[in-house]
């Protein structure tokens, strides 16, 4: 993991924070994921700009009482799972984000 | 003037469902017929029109590729295609053509999937559940195959309207949501009355027994929503519509679990 430490949120997805979870739906095959308030933290931090170490120290174990490398352990599997899925991007340097869902269809 | 001879007079039918009227042109009025006798309750004015498809009768037993339905987005149109029809309609052109044989099946699912697409621009769906009308107020009971939409409204009281046993037609109005009637029905084999109503509550159905109402919490009634909401296209924007259309629904209409022993006092808890 450590040669993919920047994580970005795909942009082939829709999703909305409900409470503390978060819904995510693939929107390329309509699968539905729900993020718990732990993995919301992360997916609202993935800006592609932040690496994931970072993330898990400065949002999560501030607010959680979890070593660091606990944390992060959890978080990259974490990412790893959203990746497979395609909601997730991950890179060895900074992501650029997509700016809006692209346009399709009229 | 017998049904037979003006049906064979015109080679059109405008079948108006949620507010949405849609011309239906075929060169063969003995089809035309089916389809009058088929959506009895939702026949429009054919001077009002929102689209126009044009069907292509092809010969009994034609196959149109593979079974599985696939619904896609190509150089401006959309494209729909099952073992039974193929069919396709331009959005900015309001037009449409269909090819299937002669059957009201095939035309029933054209229809399903073209008001799926339209309704998602307005932050409406279709959705597995049945529906019914009752003082003045609409209930959905959602849920899967053999969850029990057809047997909560074969219970209804005589007092209830029945919208569907299906497929309920959910749409935005008026700062709210509305339950419409459709012509697309299941087991009860009957037409949904053609009526309208604010949505008061949306059961998600389970037969046990006894008769009660939990209330569903969390992301749980989205997430039994979206298992439930007509997905046809594997389209990256109409997937993003349809998923925030049901979570903007189920921020602001109540969700509750149905758990409900077959027979009609099941219906004394709806209110």
């Amino acid at each position: 993991m450590s040669d993919k430490p920047y994580v970005a949120r795909s942009n082939m997805i829709a999703a909305r924070v409900l409470g503390n979870e978060t819904m995510v739906m693939s929107a390329s095959d309509s699968t539905l994921f729900t993020l718990d308030e732990v993995a919301t933290l992360i997916w609202e931090s993935a800006d592609g700009l932040t690496p994931l170490e970072e993330i898990v120290k400065n949002k999560v174990c501030t607010q959680y009482d979890v070593s660091p490398e606990v944390a992060l352990k959890d978080a990259e599997v974490l990412v790893k799972q959203l990746a497979g899925h395609g909601l997730m991007l991950l890179s060895d340097r900074p992501v650029a984000q997509p700016s809006e869902f692209p346009k399709v269809n009229p | 003037m017998t049904g037979l001879s003006a049906a064979a007079q015109r080679s059109s039918v405008v079948v108006e469902i949620g507010g949405l009227p849609i011309c239906l042109h075929c060169d063969n009025p003995v089809f035309i017929r089916l389809l009058m006798e088929r959506y009895a309750g939702y026949i429009g004015d054919s001077k009002q029109t929102a689209f126009d498809f044009d069907i292509e009768l092809a010969a009994p037993g034609t196959k149109f590729g593979d079974k599985d339905l696939t619904v896609t987005w190509n150089s401006g149109r959309w494209l729909m295609d099952r073992g039974d029809f193929h069919a396709e309609f331009n959005p900015t052109t309001a037009h449409g053509h269909i090819t299937q044989t002669v059957n009201s099946y095939s035309l029933d699912s054209v229809l399903r999937i073209v008001h799926t697409l339209l309704l998602a621009r307005k932050g409406g769906f279709l959705v597995h559940a049945s529906s019914a009308i009752r003082h003045g107020r609409a209930f959905i009971f959602s849920g899967v195959s053999g969850a029990g939409k057809t047997t909560i409204a074969r219970l209804a009281p005589p007092d209830a309207a029945l919208l569907t046993d299906e497929i309920s037609y959910v749409i935005p109005e008026d700062g709210g949501y509305f339950a419409v009637g459709t012509p697309f029905y299941g087991e009860l084999a009957r037409v949904g009355e053609n009526l309208r109503a604010p949505i008061e509550c949306v059961y998600l159905l389970a037969k046990g027994p006894e008769n009660r109402i939990e209330p569903v919490v969390g992301t749980e009634g989205v997430r039994a929503l979206l298992r439930n909401i007509l997905f046809f296209a594997r389209d990256p924007e109409f997937v993003k519509l349809a998923f925030e259309a049901a979570v903007d629904f189920a921020g602001r209409v109540p969700i509750r679990r149905l758990t409900f022993v077959p027979d009609a006092r099941a219906w004394e808890l709806i209110k």
